[in-house]
Parts: structure tokens; C-alpha cells; sequence
């Protein structure tokens, strides 16, 4: 499979050189997904109407009055509202649901003449790290069917790599961009919690949300990131800060130092081939004059409990609107109120959405309330704290993505679930902490499965984050 | 039951206290905030709980709730934090309220209170919190279905926790009256109980006169008017009371109340024993009260009550009962205090309150705002009959009355229009003494023998001469000494 243009600037060229146009543009990616339907990427297509649109920005750009996006596709995640459109976050009991409002991030993007191609499966409510758990079946890896995507983003991530749309707006609340970028071969990449608007994306945990960019390369995840980021009057946590302008604050800096994490590279859990390609970058980057220090962080291994205690109990409330009373599925077999409710979740959500609204409900109830969440907040803080003093002494963390490269479908099941859960190891400590992380291409495993090296930043550092991450992409 | 059982019991008495704000959004969104709308007008995406939607703190919300807090003295909290109430219902949206359980805006505080029959006590807030109403569950009569009006949804509530200090159920009546005034002072609350917009519950228990702990609690909602919160007290006192002569065991529950029986009813222990599991709301930032918001807030604080009381007994040197008539309405309170501006009679200005202008308003069935006189009209009249121009009698009736139809003349004017103006000129009473005195020797004489009563006759005869307009001081003193020398 041959891409033909892999980054905003390639297209912006040959629209210029009048090579392509919108219109051809988005032609050539609705045969994409016309043609790769088998990887079940997307739930819903906006052919005509992207169609559409395209022959409207075509004017735009003749007329010289195009926006900043002109040209360019993106998909979105199904938990992300786009007004008049479908919305489901691949869940049944939004069944009919359709938004009545758009995202601002999506808004932000539609000003700047982006093309909306369709909606991407994910796991169901962004719960999952295989896109396994989706009302509407598995999403395939493009490098190989036999395996997942990850998660929950997973569809997001086929959708650039297997070239259905340049971009995708995904959501990451543990790992849920970065990892499936990982196993996908793209660059994913999640800002500080609050820099880009939560408005229009659907909650999982909404103290760890963010919508998260997947792209083929660091350049364009950073001039997408400075269109949809900033201040926004309908998220009150959202941050007022400025935002740079990351595509032109690539240039990095001579000397960094940087920290790598002992517990992640040297644990057990991580694959030999993963703890030997991120080595090796390490080493390559110690080579040109970057001081490289191992450090430790002996609270990584109560990350992953904190993760799970907290968001499933944001989740736990978050998921109680979907109740079948305004919207979306009400069970047909209910009798009355009680019962109504019952059903309607009962029946609506899927398995795994069910055990973390259970398992949140648990760590909420008046009896555990402080021995799980009250102990995790404090657990979080302590991770917060430790993690913003290791970027006291160094620029940047690196860490491998994921312990493994992408599995197989079907591979977890409830008998071993804590070992799926385990995907996250890697990924939650930036969700934690609340810190920028992206994770971009490093290599291939024996069987060909891309390897994805994680880079972490301190809070608001996007721009060098980036430039890092350009710098580290080109070496490769 | 036997006054003797009752009298051995003491009565405790907590109440949490609903007041819907007066905002013009709700709480945490843009939608209006407007009572007896079409139903399901006003609900946006947010009322709705759309996927996707988030909420933000409406401002004018947190500054009604500090001012109630600087009214009861409370202490007002710096830190906020906003918490979700878990729990299931078809009137609840987003499956939880927005309230705060940890952190309340306003702490400590009291409300003062005096019943009716002279109970005088102080009771002490717990705390005062900001929260968010749910929608309005409708059950037709004979229909399975129940239908949710969610205008309702998401208007801005305080929530008034007192201690549990009140020991008469006329205290309630009362604390609930001082609340209503209280919120109407402010603007923050219209106050209407029977409308829904103020609410009590009631937590009541009894113990033994002298018993240190207290009794089992009983939870009584449902109740829409200040007295039905009185009667479900009464109701409850004797009911525990029963219960306990009974060796009953009183069982810590949720009862409401029957407005047609008077009586109270257990609900379903269910709906008791909620978890509401309490936890800190995500999507809204800790809202932080700097000094320079307080100090701008408590800038814009009106005049309470008791400051008006105060000034009106000390520096109007009025009679208590006055001031506290004056002060049940701010409105009236405040026109008086203008009226108070223009004349130093503070008393005439306060009779011609009470009764001329009460009565006017109740007559034509409108507010003190509507009353079409200004203040310094008001003093005018007063000056009228302060320097012996126009009577009092004339002042308050026929003067008044025309004034009212005509606000924009001077009551001087008024007052000549209708021929009020009272003669205390000698060159006019004098002549006319003297014509009744000639009229009538054998009453001189029986005057002068020490008959002094037949003075009111005299003056009666100078009076209807005068077509009444002779200052009836003046002309009495004049009467007596022409008597003297006749």
C-alpha cells in the first residue's frame, strides 16, 4: 500500500502545484476505507458530505481565502461531538444518539477548513487497550489483521496508518493515543491535562481526559495541537495559558538532559525487543552528547492501582446519564422505573464499561470511600509531585510506549485480565501526573510490529516536547 | 395526651432550608432560570446532560450565597469545592447534583428569631451550601406514565442547615419567616414557599427535659407553607412522644406530610438508605473567593433588618413596635428612611407610614414601589401640619387623598386647592370669637362661674364659622383669654 501524501505540508505543496485538490483528496481516502472495510475502522462515513465540503474549500483556496487546514482529512473517535452527527462512543446505549452540538476542538478545526471524513470505532467509552471491547466489533491492526490496534483509540490510529485520513482526534485518559500509536506505527501524542478544551468530549475520567492528535509525523502533530488548544468559556478547568505556535518551535536545542526510568526499561513485564530498541536509542542519543541518566522512580508500580481506583470512579458518575430516560437506549422490556434502569444499562453498556461503573461505584461507596479513593487522590499527588521534581533536573523522560508490541485478538480474556490492564504500565504515569507525552516510531520487532519509544514532558512544555520528539524521529 | 406527659419531654428541632436563587441563568449553565415557563423551555444540551457537556459556575449563584452567609454571619469559606451527589432519578439528568458536601461557601452563622408569643432565641447555622434543584417529576392521576419537566433542572439552590437548637415549633414558624425576610432583603429569593422557591425539612426528635443526648431524628419533608412546617412539628412532638409513653422504639427515618390529614407518613426506608457516594466534582475547578470579590460583595450589601431596627429605635428615637412594622418590608422600610431624609418628625413620618400609606397600599392592592408619591412629599405634608397650616386629621385623609392622584403638586398647593390651610392669624380668629361670644352671654357668664367644659362648645361655634380652618391650638388659647376679659 503506497501513501501518497504523509504530511499537511506534502499536501499543502501539491495543492499548491496543483497536483491534488480536496476533492481528489478526499476521493483517494474514501477508497481507502471503501477498501479496507475488513479492518472495521470506521462506524460511520461522511462521504457526501465530505465530498461536498472539499468542492467548497477547492473555491476557498482558488478565491485565496482558505483556512489553515485546508486540505487536510481527519477522522474522529466516536467520543467526540460533531453537531448533526451520529455519537455513540461505540456503545450501544447511545443507539440513535445523535449530537446536537460540536466539540470545540472540533469546532476549532472546521474554522480552519478540515475536512471531517467519518467517526472511528474505539473501545466502548474509551475503556479498553485492544479496541476489543467496541459494540461494533474489533478493529484489526493494518500491519497485521490478526492482531489489535490497541486501544482505545485503536481505529484512530489504523485510520492514519492504514491511510484512510491524515489525522485523527482521539482521547487518551491512560494511554489511549499513545499506545495504539505504538502499535500502529504513528505518532501519537496527549498535551497537559486542560490544554486543549474537554467541551464535546465525552467523559470517561474527566480529571485524566484529554482528546489526544494521531499523525504520521511530529510536525504535523504539532500544527494540529496549536489549532485545537487554548482557552474555551464551556470547559472551566480548561487552561488560560497561551498557546505557542508548536510548528515553528521545532528547532532543538543543543544539549538535553534527559532521564529514562529503570522500572519501565528494566521491568520484567517489558519485551526484550522493546527494552532493547528504546535502549539503543538511548545509547544513540547519549552518543551525540545528551546526558542520559537512569533514574529511579519507585512509585511507578502504584500508578497503574491509582489509575484504575480513580478513573473508574470519575466513570462510575460520569456514565450515570446514560439511563435511558432522555436519549439514546431505553430496554423495551422495562415495567417500571427501577427497572427501566436496570435494563437499559443492564443491556445497553458492554462488559468491560459495566465492571469499571461496578468498580467505581465500589471505591465511592460510604464504606471503602477512604481506603481507595481518598488513598489514590493522595497516591496521586505524591506521583504529581515526584514527577514534576525528576523535570527540576532533566528536560525530558523517555520510557518505551508499551511492554509489548501489538497481540493478538482474543488474546485477553476475564481469565488474565490484570495483565491486560498491564498494557498501561507505561502510559498512566503522564495521565497521572497530567503531563504532555507522545509516543513516536522506534523500529520494528522480528515479526515486523512497529515498537513506540514514549517521550514525557513536564506540564506545558509541548513546544520542547516536540522538538524533542522531531529531533529523536529524525535520527531514526 | 396529658399536658403533664407532654411537659415532660423536650422538643429539638433542626431545619435544612431550600432557597432557589434568584439568578437569571441556572447554576452551571446558560439556560434561563424562570418559574412557570412552558414545560422543557429552557434546556440546552448542558440541562439535558448531553454526552460531552460540562458544567461552569454561574457567578451572580455564588455572590447571592455569600451575601446570605454576611447576613446570618456566617464565615465565609475561601476554598470551595464542589462535590456530585450520586443517585438515580428520571428528574435528575446527569444521574448526580452538583453540590458541596465537605467545603461549604458559608459556615457557622445564626438566624435570630422572636415568635410570636415573645419566644426570643438565636439559632445557630451549621452552614450554608451551594447547590444545584433537580427537575420536576409529574404524576397524572390515573396515568402509569410519570412526565419530567427539567426547567427546573439545574437552578440554583442554597441549602440553610441550622443546628438543631429550636425547642418550639412556633421557633420554626418563625426562623422560616426570618430566612423569607432575610432572602427578600437581599434579592437573592422571592421567597414563596407555596411556589416551591424556599423548602424545609424538618429533623425533629424528643428527649426528656434535662437529658443530655439527643433523641432518635425523624426526617420530615414535603411541607409548603411555614405554618404546614409548624403543624408537622406538633404533629411529630406528640406522635414520638405517644410512641415513646408506649415503650415504642422511634426508628430514624424519612416521613412526609400530609397537608389535608396533618398527619406525618413514613416513606419507603429504601430511599433512607441511600449511598449518595459523595465525591469531589471533576469538571469544576476549586472556586477560590479572593478579598477583593468579598470586599466588592459586602460593598453591595444592603442595609439588613436589624441595622434598620437599630437606626430607626436610636437615631429616629422610634417606639420598637414601630420600627418593627416598618421593617417587615424593605421596601417600606427604606421609603420610610428617605421620608426620614426630608423631615426630622420622625414619628408623624412613621404614623403617616403605617397607616396612611399601609392602608392605600392595601386598598389598591400594590407594592411600595408602585406608591406614586415621593418621599419628600410625605415630608411636606408632614411640615404642613408641623407649623399649624393644615390639621393632622385633614393631613392624613383629604390631603393625603389628593395628593395621591396628583404626585407632581406641592402639598402646599393641594392643600390651598382644597381650602385646608388652617387661620392662626388674630386679625382672623379674633372677629370671629368675639361674634360668638356676643351670641351667647348666659354661656360666658356660666363660663366665667366655673363652668370651664363649656369651652369645647365655644370652640365647636368658632370652628363652624371658620368652616373649620381655624388652628384649633391657637384659637383655644385666644377663646380662654377673650373669656378671661369678657
Amino acid at each position: 500500500m503506497e501513501i501518497v501524501y504523509s504530511s499537511i505540508k506534502e499536501i499543502k505543496t501539491a495543492i499548491e502545484q496543483g497536483k491534488t485538490s480536496c476533492e481528489k483528496l478526499v476521493n483517494h481516502y474514501l477508497d481507502q476505507i471503501d477498501s479496507q472495510k475488513d479492518l472495521n475502522v470506521f462506524l460511520e462515513v461522511y462521504a457526501d458530505e465530505a465530498l461536498s465540503r472539499a468542492k467548497t474549500i477547492d473555491e476557498k483556496i482558488k478565491n485565496g481565502t482558505a483556512g489553515k487546514l485546508a486540505g487536510v482529512v481527519i477522522g474522529i473517535k466516536d467520543v467526540i461531538c460533531y453537531k448533526d452527527h451520529g455519537l455513540q462512543a461505540a456503545s450501544h446505549i447511545l443507539d440513535g444518539f445523535v449530537s446536537q452540538f460540536s466539540a470545540t476542538a472540533v469546532e476549532k478545526i472546521l474554522e480552519e477548513d478540515a475536512i471531517i471524513i467519518g467517526r472511528q470505532n474505539c473501545d466502548e467509552f474509551a475503556m479498553g487497550s485492544s479496541n476489543e471491547n467496541s459494540a461494533f466489533g474489533p478493529v484489526k491492526n493494518s500491519v497485521d489483521k490478526t492482531r489489535v490496534p490497541g486501544g482505545s483509540s485503536g481505529a484512530s490510529a489504523v485510520a492514519v496508518a492504514a491511510d484512510m485520513c491524515l489525522i485523527s482526534l482521539g482521547s487518551d485518559t491512560g494511554g489511549s493515543v499513545r499506545q495504539p500509536a505504538a502499535f500502529c506505527g504513528v505518532v501519537g501524542m496527549k498535551p497537559t491535562y486542560s490544554r486543549i478544551s474537554r467541551y464535546g468530549l465525552i467523559a470517561y475520567a474527566s480529571s485524566f481526559d484529554t482528546i489526544g492528535i494521531i499523525a504520521n509525523n511530529v510536525e504535523d502533530s504539532a500544527f494540529i495541537l496549536e489549532i485545537v488548544s487554548g482557552a474555551d468559556d464551556h470547559d472551566a478547568t480548561v487552561s488560560h495559558s497561551e498557546v505557542p505556535s508548536y510548528s515553528k518551535l521545532l528547532t532543538p536545542k543543543s544539549k538535553y538532559k534527559i532521564a529514562y526510568l529503570k522500572e519501565t526499561i528494566d521491568s520484567e513485564g517489558v519485551n526484550k525487543e522493546i527494552r532493547e530498541s528504546v535502549k539503543g536509542k538511548i545509547q544513540q542519543l547519549e552518543e551525540l552528547g545528551h546526558q542520559v541518566d537512569a533514574v529511579d522512580f519507585p512509585f511507578l508500580e502504584y500508578a497503574l492501582p491509582t489509575y484504575y481506583i480513580l478513573t473508574t470512579a470519575e466513570a462510575s458518575t460520569n456514565l450515570s446519564r446514560f439511563d435511558g430516560v432522555r436519549y439514546g437506549y431505553r430496554s423495551k422490556a422495562s415495567t417500571d422505573m427501577l427497572s427501566m434502569y436496570k435494563r437499559s444499562r443492564s443491556e445497553g453498556f458492554g462488559e468491560e464499561v459495566k465492571r469499571r461503573i461496578m468498580l467505581g461505584t465500589f471505591v465511592l461507596s460510604a464504606s471503602y470511600y477512604d481506603a481507595y479513593f481518598t488513598k489514590a487522590q493522595k497516591v496521586r499527588r505524591i506521583i504529581k509531585e515526584q514527577t514534576h521534581k525528576l523535570f527540576e533536573e532533566y528536560d525530558f523522560i523517555v520510557l518505551p510506549t508499551t511492554p509489548s508490541t501489538a497481540f493478538k485478538i482474543g488474546r485477553y480474556d476475564e481469565s488474565n485480565l490484570v495483565e491486560y490492564y498491564l498494557a498501561d504500565l507505561c502510559t498512566v504515569q503522564a495521565s497521572v501526573a497530567g503531563i504532555p507525552a507522545i509516543s513516536i516510531p522506534c523500529g520494528k520487532d522480528k515479526e515486523g510490529l512497529p515498537i513506540g519509544l514514549q517521550i514525557m514532558g513536564d506540564s506545558f512544555k509541548e513546544a520542547e516536547l516536540l522538538a524533542f520528539s522531531k529531533y529523536i524521529s529524525d535520527l531514526i | 395526651m396529658e399536658k403533664a406527659i407532654i411537659d415532660k419531654y423536650e422538643l429539638v428541632v433542626g431545619l435544612e432550608i431550600h432557597a432557589q436563587l434568584a439568578t437569571k441563568s441556572k447554576a452551571f449553565c446558560d439556560d434561563a432560570n424562570s418559574f412557570g415557563e412552558e414545560p422543557n423551555t429552557n434546556i440546552s444540551v448542558i440541562t439535558l446532560a448531553h454526552p460531552g457537556t460540562l458544567p461552569k459556575s454561574n457567578k451572580v449563584a455564588v455572590e447571592y450565597s455569600i451575601k446570605m452567609g454576611l447576613a446570618c454571619g456566617c464565615e465565609i469559606n475561601r476554598y470551595n469545592i464542589y462535590d456530585r451527589k450520586n443517585y438515580f432519578y428520571p428528574d435528575l439528568p446527569k444521574g448526580f447534583q452538583i453540590t458541596q458536601e465537605k467545603h461549604p461557601i458559608c459556615i457557622g452563622g445564626k438566624i435570630d428569631v422572636k415568635t410570636k408569643s415573645g419566644i426570643k432565641s438565636s439559632i445557630r447555622l451549621n452552614r450554608i451550601h451551594m447547590e444545584e434543584d433537580a427537575g420536576k417529576s409529574i404524576h397524572k392521576e390515573g396515568e402509569k406514565d410519570t412526565l419530567i419537566d427539567l426547567n427546573r433542572a439545574g437552578v440554583p439552590l442554597i441549602e440553610i442547615v441550622t443546628e438543631p437548637d429550636l425547642r418550639h415549633s412556633e421557633e420554626a414558624y418563625s426562623c422560616l419567616m426570618e430566612v423569607r425576610r432575610l432572602v427578600r432583603y437581599l434579592g437573592v429569593c422571592d421567597g414563596n414557599m407555596e411556589e416551591g422557591s424556599m423548602r424545609c425539612d424538618a429533623n425533629i426528635s424528643i428527649r426528656l427535659k434535662g437529658a443530655k443526648d439527643y433523641g432518635v431524628k425523624v426526617e420530615i419533608k414535603n411541607m409548603n407553607s411555614m405554618r404546614n412546617v409548624q403543624k408537622a412539628i406538633d404533629y411529630e412532638k406528640i406522635r414520638q412522644i405517644e410512641m415513646i409513653e408506649n415503650n415504642e422504639e422511634i426508628i430514624s427515618e424519612t416521613r412526609t406530610f400530609d397537608a389535608q390529614t396533618g398527619k406525618t407518613y413514613g416513606m419507603r426506608s429504601k430511599e433512607a438508605l441511600n449511598d449518595y457516594r459523595y465525591f469531589p466534582e471533576p469538571d469544576l475547578p476549586p472556586l477560590i473567593i479572593s478579598d477583593e470579590w468579598l470586599n466588592n460583595i459586602k460593598a453591595d450589601m444592603p442595609q439588613l433588618p436589624k441595622e434598620l431596627f437599630q437606626k430607626f429605635t436610636s437615631k429616629y428615637n422610634l417606639p420598637e413596635y414601630d420600627a418593627n412594622v416598618l421593617v417587615d418590608s424593605q421596601d417600606i422600610a427604606l421609603y420610610f428612611d428617605q421620608i426620614c431624609d426630608h423631615s426630622k418628625n420622625y414619628k408623624a413620618a412613621s404614623n403617616l407610614v403605617m397607616t396612611s400609606i399601609k392602608s392605600y397600599l392595601n386598598d389598591k392592592g400594590i407594592e411600595m414601589q408602585d406608591f406614586p408619591l415621593a418621599p419628600a412629599k410625605i415630608a411636606e405634608i408632614i411640615a404642613l401640619v408641623d407649623s399649624n397650616k393644615v390639621s393632622n386629621t385633614a393631613a392624613s385623609g383629604k390631603l393625603f387623598k389628593a395628593m395621591t392622584a396628583s404626585p407632581e403638586k406641592s402639598a402646599l398647593a393641594v392643600a390651598q386647592e382644597l381650602n385646608l390651610i388652617q387661620e392662626s392669624g388674630n386679625d382672623f380668629i379674633l372677629p370671629l370669637i368675639q361674634e360668638v361670644i356676643e351670641k351667647n352671654p348666659d354661656k360666658v357668664k356660666a363660663y366665667q362661674k366655673g363652668k370651664k367644659g363649656l369651652i369645647g362648645m365655644f370652640m365647636g361655634e368658632v370652628m363652624k364659622l371658620s368652616k373649620g380652618k381655624v388652628d384649633p391650638k391657637k384659637t383655644n388659647k385666644l377663646i380662654q383669654e377673650a373669656l378671661e376679659k369678657a
